[in-house]
């Protein structure tokens, strides 16, 4: 083989790719969706009442094979409630510097509180930042829900919560949750409100 | 889940009387009467079990631990048979019938057993959850529906029940009866609808409680401390000893992130076997609430302001270096040895004086010279081993459950072995009748004449009985440290010992008593009992410490002596006609965890405080003394620090540093610190460095001082309406360490007054006595006790009857009471 032929078939390969169809993605400018069942951030999910459903067990933290979460229980009361039964989680987060995205945790939550969302843009310019907080991870408030802490759905258990029998927040609920976010709650009213 | 081998001796060592077994085939020789559960243990092989602990009675009541036993027809519990000769046992490693057996009362036990696990306290470290595992069915056959109760009840303030997890293996029901003797829990109605609870109107408050929280083999008892706070895979154990009373429990203190959780008893069978006390359990709130976090010193206008520590220890340098043999030192009684010793050495090498005291209570010259005789640096005194063994115990000023509580339970053990305890006090307490105990009836003032009686052999009665028991072998005398408070007292209990032979154990109350005085934080006192007095003790201890034997200091004071020191000095400087050149012999404090209100008389000791021209304070938390100090220096609590503690038997028991990143200082390394300022080497504080000099120095073998004769002071007259004070500290109570912790607080047992039938009736008294002295004046609800007249007692330092600040009185003294107004 001549020098001149060795030299132009060092460029077949380019000429051949110049009329493929071009590969790149325009992110950040444009995003694809990813797989429905992407591994993105968590999300702390509610009740259709507003009430949480993280008890606070600390499965998932037990689950992590990153050692990425850390949850703090708390008991319930009457006077402030934030989850059905009798344990809520007080203290909740979530450490993507260490997060692995397996799902471990997600599989190991007994009532769904914790679930994964497709939401990839994990990046921040500091560690402190990239420690997510339970309000940080905490699902929005959908349309029938009230922000706890509020009582339970009058007439309820926790069972029922489970079962699905508590499709939104009765006016009770969101009477509180109005009333706490005023400043105007007393705790005293809501028990005959609610035998009421 | 427990597992011990405690009381099963090894198969060698009686090879004659044991029985031939064989378990899974494998042959052993055993002691005759060893469970067929230990036997297993012995040979690794772990039976499933709930009921089952090794230190209460076999009772057989969950069935989990079925095991195949050749010639008897069904499985047996091997929890509750005994081993007999030739006897083959077949557990569920080799036999399908043990474990089909297992795995059916598995699948029973769990039909009611609530799914909750992930808001189960005991969820990581559940027996049901590792044995449902190990020896259960993967899956349920049961579909009905489960039986429930209404979520957790609250058995105490600081316990909680939950029904529906138990399991009804009576754990906490026998621990109650057979242990703590306090039968407020017990299970309840029968068949399917058997359970645990309490009696309508009587809460389950022992002070064991916390134990059943640990025995509990699920999650139906959880204490409201620990409630939701964490799980068994973050916390980070330590072993520990107990710093709040003298009885010396090993611990397990658990931290989760820097903060102390939970505490639980070790298995530490010399001492305080597999159990603790409530106020150890759940007492350590106090670490971490209202702390002094920076060193404290007064400004210009004589406020106290925060400073830096290098500012604040050149100060206290400068002011104890002026002062020298001046100074006086009170250590308080609940200094680790370690610290202990370090304010020993620093009084009488660094400050030249023997001025220290860590008796923070009343005491006596007449006490001093007990301890010199019969307890500092002697480790030949009885033990708990002891205590199970004795024919009689003699509890004198000592109420074992409220100030020694682990002397109580062994007691108690005792009492199943035929141990006589004998107490003498004014009445018998809930402590006494649970130990079955007989009362030798003493109106506070009269324990000498009693004592005498037992000297003599003079008694009548039940006393009698005593007095012969006392001069068989073996007997104990468990003297208190209220004894100091009743002169004569311990001068005629060491003339009982000399006279019966029954040997003298000395129980302080708190933690760090037995270990300050072997380490000679006692005026008159070098280390190992030393007499300062003594050329040959002098010598060893100046060899030891690289000093010249004659710059060590001369006998010195007691607090007591200290503080009236000091109100000589205010009296002569306010009657001399030019005050400045009047010189004061004491001219500065060195206080550590000195709490006004126990001593004898407060508001003089404050007075003294006050007038001292310079105190330096080591304290962890705000306190009069610290109120008063020219600079505060906060040291460490008993987890941030590494040490040991003695207990009353003279057992020195170390513990490691719990919380790891505490930056606090502990009370040795800042005494080092203050040495360095004024120029002198005292070592860097270190623990080891500490330890392996007083280990050189060792317990003194030489000639001890006699206990000088003391004088009986003969009792009080009484006006009308005036009656002798009895007193002592409940186990719960004010105390400074048991700050911070409202449950434990609310199981405190409520405060009354006791009097007899007929003082209550001379004064018109029904439901409220009105207890006054020139200080101070309290109602207190009043029950009527057998007990003698124009006697009182009353708690010492409870809410709403704190004797000493707000009457100012103590044991012996008299006030004047009266009806309160219905």
């Amino acid at each position: 083989m001549s020098d001149e032929r060795r030299f132009f078939r060092g460029f077949a390969v380019p000429f051949r790719q110049m009329f493929k169809k071009p590969n790149t993605e325009y992110y950040p400018e444009e995003k694809t969706p990813t797989a429905p069942r992407f591994h993105g951030r968590h999300q702390l999910n509610r009740h259709p009442d507003g009430l949480e459903k993280c008890i606070g067990c600390e499965l998932c933290a037990w689950a992590c094979p990153a050692d990425a979460i850390f949850v703090e229980g708390a008991p319930n009361t009457d006077e402030e409630r934030y989850s059905p039964g009798e344990r809520y989680g007080r203290v909740y987060q979530i450490n993507y510097l260490r997060c692995i995205l397996c799902g471990l945790c997600i599989e190991a939550c007994p009532t769904r509180a914790l679930t994964m969302t497709n939401e990839y843009e994990l990046a921040d310019d500091s560690r402190a930042k990239l420690i997510y907080e339970k309000e940080d991870l905490l699902g929005p408030l959908l349309a029938g829900m009230a922000m706890p802490p509020h009582q339970m759905y009058p007439g309820t258990t926790e069972t029922d919560y489970y079962l699905g029998n508590v499709l939104g927040a009765a006016a009770v609920q969101s009477g509180e949750a109005e009333a706490r976010r005023l400043g105007t709650w007393i705790s005293e009213d809501a028990d005959e409100e609610a035998v009421s | 889940m427990t597992v011990t081998t405690t009381g099963a001796a090894t198969p060698a060592a009686q090879p004659t009387d044991g029985v031939n077994v064989s378990i899974d085939g494998i042959e052993m020789n055993v002691p005759k009467g060893t469970l067929v559960i230990r036997v297993a243990e012995q040979l690794g092989v772990a039976v499933p079990r709930f009921c089952d602990h090794p230190l209460l009675d076999p009772v057989a009541a969950c069935r989990m631990c079925l095991v195949e036993i050749e010639g008897q027809p069904k499985p047996q519990p091997a929890c509750a048979i005994t081993v007999t000769e030739g006897m083959k046992v077949r557990t569920q490693l080799t036999s399908q019938i043990a474990d089909e057996a297992q795995k059916g009362v598995m699948e029973f036990l769990l039909i009611n057993h609530p799914l909750d696990c992930p808001i189960c306290d005991k969820g990581g470290e559940c027996p049901l959850q590792n044995q449902a595992m190990a020896n259960g069915r993967g899956e349920s056959r049961f579909d009905g529906v489960k039986r429930t109760f209404p979520k957790p009840i609250n058995v105490s303030a600081q316990i909680l029940l939950d029904r529906e997890r138990c399991v009804s293996c009576a754990r906490c029901t026998r621990f109650a009866e057979q242990i703590a003797g306090d039968p407020f829990i017990d299970l309840l109605e029968r068949g399917a609808k058997q359970q645990v609870g309490i009696g309508d109107d009587s809460p389950f408050d022992s002070y064991f409680s916390g134990n059943t929280v640990q025995i509990c083999p699920v999650g139906a008892l959880t204490s409201a401390k620990y409630r939701f706070r964490s799980r068994p895979f973050d916390l980070v154990s330590t072993p520990t000893i107990c710093e709040h009373c003298a009885s010396g429990c090993g611990l397990r203190t658990d931290v989760r992130r820097s903060t102390v959780l939970r505490r639980q008893a070790w298995d530490n069978p010399e001492v305080n076997e597999e159990w603790n006390c409530d106020k150890g359990r759940f007492a350590f709130g106090y670490q971490t609430d209202g702390r002094i976090e920076h060193p404290l010193v007064r400004d210009e206008t004589g406020e106290l302001v925060a400073a830096s520590w290098p500012e604040a220890i050149a100060i206290a340098a400068a002011g104890l270096k002026a002062s020298g043999s001046g100074s006086a030192v009170f250590t308080g009684g609940r200094l680790t040895v370690e610290d202990a010793y370090s304010y020993a050495k620093f009084a009488r090498v660094i400050l030249g004086t023997d001025n220290i005291d860590f008796r923070a209570r009343a005491a006596t010259q007449e006490e001093a010279g007990f301890l010199a005789a019969h307890v500092a640096g002697r480790f030949d005194g009885p033990t708990y081993a002891d205590l199970e063994k004795a024919p009689v115990v003699l509890l004198v000023d000592f109420e074992p459950e409220d100030e020694s509580p682990i002397v109580f339970l062994r007691l108690r053990k005792g009492l199943r072995r035929g141990v006589r305890v004998a107490s003498i006090a004014p009445f018998a307490s809930a402590g006494l009748t649970k130990l079955n105990g007989s009362l030798l009836v003493t109106a506070p003032g009269a324990q000498p004449t009693v004592l005498a009686t037992l000297t003599d052999n003079t008694a009548s009665d039940q006393a009698a009985e005593t007095s012969r028991l006392l001069r068989e072998s073996g007997a104990v005398i468990l003297v208190g440290e209220r004894a100091a408070q009743t002169p004569g007292t311990l001068t005629a209990v060491a003339a009982l010992s000399a006279a019966t032979g029954a040997r003298i154990a000395w129980i302080p109350r708190r933690a760090g008593e037995r270990g300050a005085l072997d380490s000679g934080a006692m005026a008159g006192l070098l280390p190992g009992g030393r007499p300062i007095d003594n050329d040959q003790a002098r010598a060893q201890v100046a060899a030891e410490w690289g000093v010249d034997v004659d710059a060590l200091p001369a006998v010195g004071q007691s607090l007591t002596q200290i503080v009236a020191t000091v109100h000589a000095d205010n009296e002569a400087i306010a009657a001399a006609p030019d005050p400045a050149k009047v010189e004061r012999s004491i001219t500065s404090l060195l206080i550590a965890g000195v709490e006004a209100g126990d001593l004898a008389d407060p508001a003089a000791f404050l007075a003294a405080v006050d007038s001292v021209p310079f105190v330096v304070s080591l304290e962890q938390r705000h306190s009069e003394v610290t109120q008063r100090a020219d600079v505060v220096l906060p040291v460490a609590a008993a987890a941030e620090k590494a040490g040991a503690f003695t207990n009353w038997e003279g057992r020195t028991q170390t513990f490691g540093q719990v919380l790891r990143e505490a930056l606090t200082m502990s009370d040795s390394r800042v005494l080092s610190m203050i040495a360095r300022d004024m120029g002198v080497d005292f070592g860097r504080g270190d623990i080891a460095e500490i330890r392996a000099e007083f280990r050189r120095i060792g317990p003194w073998a030489g000639a001890r001082a006699e206990l000088a004769d003391s004088d009986i002071v003969e009792g009080h007259e009484l006006a009308s309406g005036d009656v002798v004070v009895a007193t002592w500290r409940p186990l719960l109570d004010r105390g400074v360490l048991q700050e911070g912790d409202p449950y434990l607080a609310a199981t405190a047992r409520p405060v009354v007054a006791r009097i007899s039938r007929a003082t209550a009736d001379a004064i018109g008294a029904s439901d409220v006595v009105v207890v006054s002295t020139p200080v101070g004046s309290i109602d207190v609800p009043v029950t009527i006790t057998d007990m003698p007249d124009d006697v009182i007692w009353m708690p010492l330092n409870s809410q709403g009857s704190s004797l000493r600040s707000e009457l100012g009185v103590g044991q012996g003294d008299v006030v004047h009471i009266s009806g309160g107004a219905e």
